[in-house]
């Protein structure tokens, strides 16, 4: 085949796909994960929503605690919370990589990092609870 | 004698404008690699065909290559896994191709270039002194991370760096932290100017595929995010102790 001028002879550069994420497993596990903060996020602005309405008028309260337990608004906190739960799991099993602590020359297991950090979280979501219910 | 069909992705810039697939077939041979059929179709079948290769034993790093939508080295890959076939093969994903199963490297060596994977060292100690002595403790600290052999599997497995092409990467990184881990070096602040950047460890965002595929071992995604630790203690220790870095 003869060199026409439509064919550069430069390195030739694959486009990427917007959807590069559902082809593989993998990629959707990743982008899940990182879409999942936000029902992080979610839960904070719920969360300081809360934290101002105490702060308010007791009628504030109410009427933000009534509009909480509306169906529509338990359907979001479910699955606002699956997605939580999803998003924590899939972090804190990836904790360990990036905290490799050693004390002298031993380096504590990685189900030992994994575990203080589901045990911090345990420990401070107990404290929150309790402050709620108080 | 059994035959597989290989599909090997040919894209001849002088003649083509963008990759197609051409599929030979090759003999299914217990015994053979990717690699192998590869060589079968350069001397039996198609001499033009260019590929990139040199040990045949997973240690030059030359021959990595997508199989079937995975970066593999293709030395270490048995023909008889993807049995009955057909096999694809491409150039590795996420790099300009330069020639049929060739891809541009030129940027990767650069990004190695700029780590300084070297032991660096404010003041070199006279010879007369003696040798920088270590500890089995202190070499297991950066050992995995020095396996790395610069085959860019990493890269193609990476999507950031696919979206994101100026992204410093999986190997360069983890080569960085076995010069910061290696007690003999003092270079961790230069490198750290070079890689607390946007493009540098910040770019990823921990997809661990880098890692996955891997054929030596090595964790990149295990070093980014330890480097990631150590550059948000550090931002914090001049934050809160300027005077402690003067």
């Amino acid at each position: 085949m003869e060199n026409t001028s439509e064919h550069s002879g430069k390195p030739f550069v694959r486009k990427i796909p917007i959807f590069w994420w559902i082809r593989r497993w993998v990629d959707l596990r990743f982008v899940l994960r990182e879409l999942t903060s936000v029902c992080v996020a979610a839960y904070c602005m719920i969360f300081l929503f809360y934290v101002r309405s105490i702060l308010m008028r007791p009628e504030a309260y109410e009427a933000f605690t009534a509009q909480l337990q509306s169906p529509v608004m338990i359907v979001v906190h479910v699955l606002l919370l699956g997605g939580l739960l999803y998003h924590s799991i899939t972090w804190f099993n990836l904790a360990p990589k990036a905290m490799v602590i050693k004390i002298g020359t031993w380096q504590i297991p990685d189900l030992l990092v994994a575990a203080a950090n589901y045990a911090g979280w345990i420990v401070i979501s107990f404290v929150l609870f309790w402050l709620a219910l108080n | 004698m059994n035959t597989i069909t290989i599909e090997v992705s040919r894209y001849r810039p002088e003649q083509e404008s963008e990759p197609a697939f051409q599929s030979f077939e090759v003999p299914l041979r217990k015994d053979w690699v990717i690699l192998d059929a590869l060589n079968y179709i350069k001397d039996y079948l198609d001499g033009t065909l260019s590929f990139r290769w040199s040990c045949r034993m997973g240690v030059c790093g030359s021959c990595g290559m997508m199989v079937n939508g995975t970066p593999v080295l293709t030395c270490a890959t048995f023909l008889e896994s993807y049995a009955p076939g057909p096999i694809r093969v491409e150039p590795l994903a996420n790099f300009p191709v330069s020639r049929d199963l060739i891809i541009e490297m030129d940027a990767f060596l650069r990004k190695l270039k700029s780590v300084k994977p070297w032991i660096v060292r404010k003041e070199e100690k006279p010879i007369e002194e003696g040798e920088y002595l270590q500890t089995p403790s202190q070499l297991a600290d950066y050992k995995q991370y020095s396996m790395c052999i610069n085959c860019m599997l990493c890269y193609s497995a990476c999507p950031i760096f696919g979206l994101e092409p100026e992204f410093t990467g999986p190997a360069a990184i983890a080569l960085a932290q076995r010069y910061n881990m290696d007690n003999r070096d003092e270079g961790a602040r230069e490198r750290m100017d070079e890689l607390s950047t946007e493009k540098g460890i910040w770019q990823c965002t921990f997809v661990g595929e880098c890692s996955a595929v891997c054929p030596k071992n090595v964790d990149p995604a295990g070093a980014i995010q330890r480097y990631k630790v150590t550059a948000t203690s550090d931002w914090w220790k001049s934050f809160l102790l300027p005077w402690g870095n003067k």
